[in-house]
């Protein structure tokens, strides 16, 4: 069986390292061996998003990525998203708008729409639904999710103006 | 009847108590559990939808390193035969055992049939491979009108009809045959100036939650097992994995951790017994998971199901007799939800000449569950759109139509009970009132549809524990899975009547050990029944505080009153204290005060749902866009309403997927080809407009607050609505669900 | 799903020969999103996994009005659609990256890893064939070949790489004056989904506007691998734009097109989409030319 590999990386701004089997994905690593259990899994082949992370600025499925690749990389979580005494105000806007009901999706939604709003920070209607296409929800109807993520927008807007 | 009053927490919108941590990723779902020395278990399930079982060798998994434990059905003990009640729905024990693990016969492709306990998960699969297991394929049955031909495959050979209540000599796949009957329907039909009779079918469905099933158990060497799992009934695991496992309740202690949604599919239980299974082998935690195909392919859909209804009204537009024809797929197991969809098939409305003939059948799939007001959406697919078809034909706008037959307190429902106290007709005439329903509709392919949805909703037993703090708030202990927002819900109706803000109520749901026995999320009872306990365990709470402050003023405690959050003396004493002042003294005045509550209510209190959708088909595609979409329902009393709003908006689209795209689809193997969310199609944020939720509120009187359940009702109505709208866009009426753009240009005659 | 082994590349040369080792136990691994999938499923076994996103090679996008765009294998979607000006050359190919799963997937995902997963209905194939893309491939010893995007798949899931060979870019020609092109699929839902079917189509126009000089139509999930519609393409060359003239190119599309029935569609649906989709390629292709 091959060795596991000694991967370095960073997450949330700090430096970790782990080891892990080339099998296991950044998903399985998240969880399982950092014990950041925030990324969920739903369907682990790319089609429900609730394991959504930012790699390099970029939004991806964390099951799609294999922990190996992390190597020199940087990666950003739900659990780096708020300060100790301050949520992000995208997670202040979902529960404002009581944007989550179970909350298995939330996770990855909210990561989603960081992802967004960090280059897009006024999206339309349009451009939300069509950007979080890929992440699933089945308790809301996407309704509140949609609503949560424009106010958070025009927070984020008139923080940065402020 | 309970006034429309106005209330200081009930009614108001705060954040829910577990919110932060739900959006920060802290909260701990089921498979979040870590343990120490935790082994991983999975499950090996069946590739043939219908076999015998000839021999299973595990010697090859047992064998293959970091494999510690293998588990079949032979580790079973033995069960009885009988039903056991699992609050929403009932199960056979010796079936919920065969669905556990399959004994001689697998019954559908997915079924469980071996489970292995290994050092990690890849290692479980791994192991799952050198299980072999030497089948007899048989041929099977997959459609409830093939299954309950004379020379079907038969899936249990000593099965026998149950109709009307007497056993039929010859095995069958159909378990059983019930009719309700009101009046005289020869009578009803012949008074019709217009009778209107269609047959419909649809397919299996998913609840399609985000989170798969999961389950870690730790057999402990004193007998005692505990679980830790994601459920909506911690009490129903309990009491299940009891059976299954021929272990005493008390012995068991089962944790609920964070759901991820269930909507009736996390009642039942599949891999909690074996995990429990592989502890008790191994003496280690170990934790199952499934995944998303297993969840789709192993655990409960809604049934797929053959419908005929016939009505008849006359030209002033008055319903003179209905029928229903109901044959529902039970999947592999007696205990398909035919009986709720029988109950509700006309309840919206008053039909004094009935008759209703439910069939409940099995078939090679899986064991179906409860999903949202359960059945209530296939009958009504029919029903309501047999209903679009009559108006057109007299020319009555249909939303008059249903307020002119809407059921009031008293008439009678085909099975037999009186309709209650219920907000039929002021739901419609919200609808009704809507600009939604008066806004020009421009453009070709476009289309208006309405329709109502009913669902009686459920009481059943909670219990609520209250501890009061010094500082003046309460820690409140419950046993409802919250699964969209019901510890806010249940945490303000204390608040309510403690007069304290809903913020100073800590909510906890708590284990099995912890709490007084509570039944499952679902039925839409939660916020109904355990606010029902909630309220009683805070007026007890209030009792108790009145005494104190009795004491502590040297008054009787008939001279204390408790109002607006004060307590005060009525001797003209003028001595008052708030509830958090007196918190503070409870210490001098006799120690802590624990306040109970328990509730088993019996009128719920239906709650009907009226949806207008506006549509666009592509008529060289047959693809049905979403415009427009307003849903209207009664929540008697809305405690949150915009967990209220949730609960309307993510039922109606759970409805329009189910409309649309959602289906099981099966080779002539009997497998499901579509067991993932990529073509498992379930709608994206993309497929759908902001959905208008209109909250009506019509008091239930069966509530202190007037609570009526809200979460299964919102389901019901969309496909009818959507199939009526799409009548209107293209001039087809579409009879099959879902509406898939094949099913539509097939209709359309375009292919 | 087996373990195996990771190893990420650092030259051409190198990929090739742990490409070459293990013979069809290796694959080339870009953005993952099919092959990670597909092994996790057991429905491919691999003992290595060779990373190639570390090469220049595969990385490369770079495009000129002269000799047209060089397009790395390992490219992301998303860096491809963010570029101004290969978005406003290659609208065709931007249509199909911009709805290859969702943003999550875009994030990774390759059209090289689209084209070498080589399923029917991959949605970048057909845009691939109107635009007249060569694959440029890498094999040991330090061979290249380059081969036509449409001969490249040569059925579902297979293609013409021999062992030890790997597609490191793609060679787009510069678009023509007056053209344009477009793609477009059917699915049920608004995106993340998979072609019931595709297709795309690329014009060039005369002067005026009014008239075909050529054309090029790629169809998806109709056939067991993604299809050059080359009659119904020709057909339109020197014919006035009309709809006729589309309509009798959609015909020609359905003619070719020999589609199976499944849990994405049947064959009649799939059939009778064929031209539905075929014609709004073209009028889509044509009205960009004319907004231009």
């Amino acid at each position: 069986m091959p060795r596991k590999v000694h991967v370095q990386t960073t997450i949330n701004g700090e430096t970790a390292e782990f080891l892990c089997e080339p099998r296991q994905s950044v998903l399985e690593v998240l969880r399982d061996v950092l014990y950041l259990t925030g990324a969920k899994e739903g369907c682990n082949n790319g089609n429900c998003g609730a394991c959504s992370v930012i790699l390099d600025g970029r939004l991806v499925n964390s099951c799609l990525v294999l922990g190996a690749e992390l190597e020199g990389k940087s990666l950003e979580t739900i659990e780096g998203l708020a300060e100790p005494d301050q949520l992000h105000p995208i997670q202040d806007a979902f529960l404002e708008n009581a944007a989550l009901q179970c909350g298995i999706c939330t996770p990855g939604f909210i990561v989603a729409a960081k992802a967004l709003l960090d280059q897009n920070p006024n999206p339309t209607e349009h451009e939300i639904r069509y950007w979080l296409a890929g992440n699933l929800c089945r308790c809301t109807g996407y309704d509140k999710i949609v609503r949560a993520v424009q106010d958070a927008a025009k927070t984020m807007s008139s923080e940065v103006s402020a | 009847m309970a006034d429309k009053k106005e209330y200081k927490v009930v009614g108001t919108r705060p954040i829910r108590h577990d919110g932060v941590d739900k959006v920060t990723g802290r909260a701990l779902y089921g498979a979040d559990f870590h343990a120490v020395g935790l082994l991983h278990g999975r499950v090996l399930r069946s590739p043939h939808a219908h076999a015998r079982i000839k021999s299973i060798d595990t010697s090859r998994a047992e064998a293959h390193p970091g494999v510690r434990a293998v588990v079949t059905a032979k580790d079973f003990p033995e069960v009885e035969d009988k039903i056991a009640d699992l609050g929403e729905g009932a199960a056979n024990l010796k079936d919920l055992q065969d669905n556990v693990l399959a004994g001689d016969k697998v019954l559908y492709k997915g079924h469980q049939v071996a489970a292995v306990a290994a050092i990690d998960p890849h290692t479980a699969e791994e192991a799952l491979e050198l299980i072999d297991v030497e089948y007899e394929v048989l041929p099977p049955v997959i459609k409830v009108l093939d299954a309950m031909q004379e020379d079907a495959p038969l899936l249990h050979e000593a099965m026998k009809t149950d109709e009307m209540g007497e056993k039929a000599d010859k095995p069958s796949n159909i378990a059983s045959h019930f009719q309700h009957k009101q009046g005289d329907l020869e009578k009803g039909f012949a008074e019709a100036d217009v009778v209107v009779e269609h047959e419909y079918t649809t397919e299996t469905v998913h609840q399609g939650y985000i989170e798969p099933h999961n389950a870690t158990a730790l057999y402990n060497a004193d007998g005692h097992l505990t679980i830790w799992c994601s459920t909506q009934g911690a009490f129903a695991v309990r009491e299940q994995v009891s059976e299954i496992l021929q272990l005493p309740v008390s012995k068991i202690k089962v944790v609920p951790m964070e759901i991820g949604g269930g909507f009736g599919g996390k009642i039942q239980v599949y891999i909690k017994p074996i995990a429990a299974m592989l502890s008790m082998k191994t003496g280690k935690p170990v934790k199952v998971l499934m995944s998303r195909a297993d969840v789709f392919e192993g655990t409960g859909p809604t049934p797929g199901s053959y419908v005929r209804v016939k009505m008849g009204a006359t030209k002033d537009g008055h319903i003179t007799a209905a029928e229903a024809y109901l044959a529902f797929e039970a999947g592999a197991y007696p205990g398909s939800p035919v009986g709720a969809a029988a109950f509700c098939v006309f309840s919206p409305y008053k039909v004094e000449n009935g008759q209703v003939d439910g069939y409940d059948v099995v078939v090679n799939k899986p064991k179906t569950a409860a999903y949202r007001a359960p059945g209530a959406t296939n009958a009504a697919f029919a029903a309501e759109t047999v209903i679009d078809e009559i108006c057109e034909k007299i020319g009555m706008d249909p939303l008059e139509f249903r307020i002119l037959n809407s059921a009031k307190q008293g008439d009678i429902r085909i099975d037999g009970p009186p309709t209650p106290h219920v907000g039929f007709v002021e739901t419609v005439e919200a609808a009704k009132d809507h600009p939604h329903y008066s806004a020009p509709l421009e453009g070709e392919n476009r289309g208006r549809g309405v329709a109502s949805g009913y669902w009686p909703n459920f009481g059943m037993a909670s219990s609520v524990a209250i501890n009061v703090t010094a500082d003046g708030t309460i820690s409140l202990v419950e046993g409802s899975t919250d699964i969209g927002g019901t510890r806010a819900a249940i945490a303000m109706q204390a608040a309510e009547v403690l007069g304290i803000p809903a913020e100073s109520v800590t909510p906890s749901v708590v284990d099995t050990d912890s709490v007084g026995y509570t039944a499952v999320t679902g039925g839409s009872r939660t916020a109904f029944a355990t606010g029902y306990a909630a309220y009683e365990a805070a007026q007890d709470v209030k009792r108790q505080m009145v005494e104190r402050a009795a004491k502590l003023w040297e008054v009787a405690p008939e001279e204390v009153q408790f109002a607006d959050g004060m307590f005060s003396t009525v001797n003209g004493k003028e001595q008052e204290i708030d509830f958090k002042g007196l918190a503070a003294r409870l210490d001098e005045t006799g120690g802590p005060i624990v306040g109970r509550g328990t509730a088993n209510p019996d009128q719920p209190g239906p709650s009907i749902g009226v949806h207008v959708v506006d549509v666009e088909v592509d008529p060289d595609t047959g693809k049905i866009d979403i415009l427009r979409y307003t849903a209207t329902q009664d929540a008697g009393k809305a405690v949150h309403p915009s967990y209220v709003e949730g609960q309307i908006q993510g039922g109606a689209v759970q409805g329009i997927g189910w409309a649309l795209n959602e289906e099981y689809i099966y080779n002539e193997k009997g497998e499901m080809t579509n067991a993932s969310f990529l073509d498992y199609r379930i709608p994206t944020c993309l497929d759908l407009p902001m959905i208008d939720a209109v909250i009506v509120e019509v008091p239930n009187p069966g509530h202190p607050f007037g609570v009526r359940g809200v979460g299964e009702t919102p389901i019901i109505a969309p496909p009818a609505a959507i199939a009526n709208a799409v009548y209107r866009a293209i001039g087809v009426r579409l009879k099959e669900l879902p509406m898939s753009p094949g099913r539509v240009l097939k209709t359309m005659g375009k292919i | 799903m087996r373990a195996f082994e990771y190893v990420s590349a650092k030259t051409v040369a190198e990929a090739t020969s742990l490409l070459y080792e293990k013979g069809d136990q290796a694959k080339p691994l870009a953005g993952g999103t099919d092959l990670i999938v597909m092994v996790r499923e057991n429905r491919r076994q691999l003992d290595r996994m060779v990373d190639i996103k570390a090469l220049p090679e595969t990385n490369v996008l770079s495009y000129s009005p002269d000799t047209g765009l060089s397009l790395g294998a390992a490219v992301p979607c998303h860096e491809i659609y963010a570029d101004d000006a290969i978005s406003a050359a290659y609208p065709g190919l931007i249509d199909a990256a911009k709805i290859i799963g969702g943003t999550a997937i875009q994030g990774r995902a390759s059209v090289g890893g689209n084209l070498c997963n080589a399923s029917p209905a991959a949605d970048t194939i057909p845009p691939l064939i109107v635009l007249g893309a060569i694959c440029v491939i890498a094999g040991p010893n330090g061979s290249t070949r380059e081969v036509p995007v449409e001969q490249f798949c040569t059925g579902p899931g297979q293609t013409v790489l021999e062992n030890g060979e790997f597609l490191v870019s793609f060679k787009i020609p510069p678009p023509p004056r007056n053209s344009s092109s477009f793609y477009l699929r059917f699915i049920p839902r608004n995106e993340m989904d998979i072609a019931v079917v595709g297709a795309g189509a690329s014009v060039v126009l005369d002067d005026t506007k009014t008239s075909f000089v050529s054309a090029r139509i790629g169809l998806a999930a109709v056939a067991p691998t993604p299809l050059l519609a080359e009659e119904a393409g020709g057909s339109l060359a020197g014919q006035e734009v009309s709809d006729d003239a589309i309509n009798a190119a959609a015909e020609a599309a359905q003619a070719i097109a020999r589609p199976i029935s499944d849990m994405r569609g049947t064959a009649e649906q799939r059939t009778h989409l064929v031209g539905v989709l075929t014609r709004r390629a073209l009028t889509g292709a044509i009205q960009r030319v004319k907004e231009a």
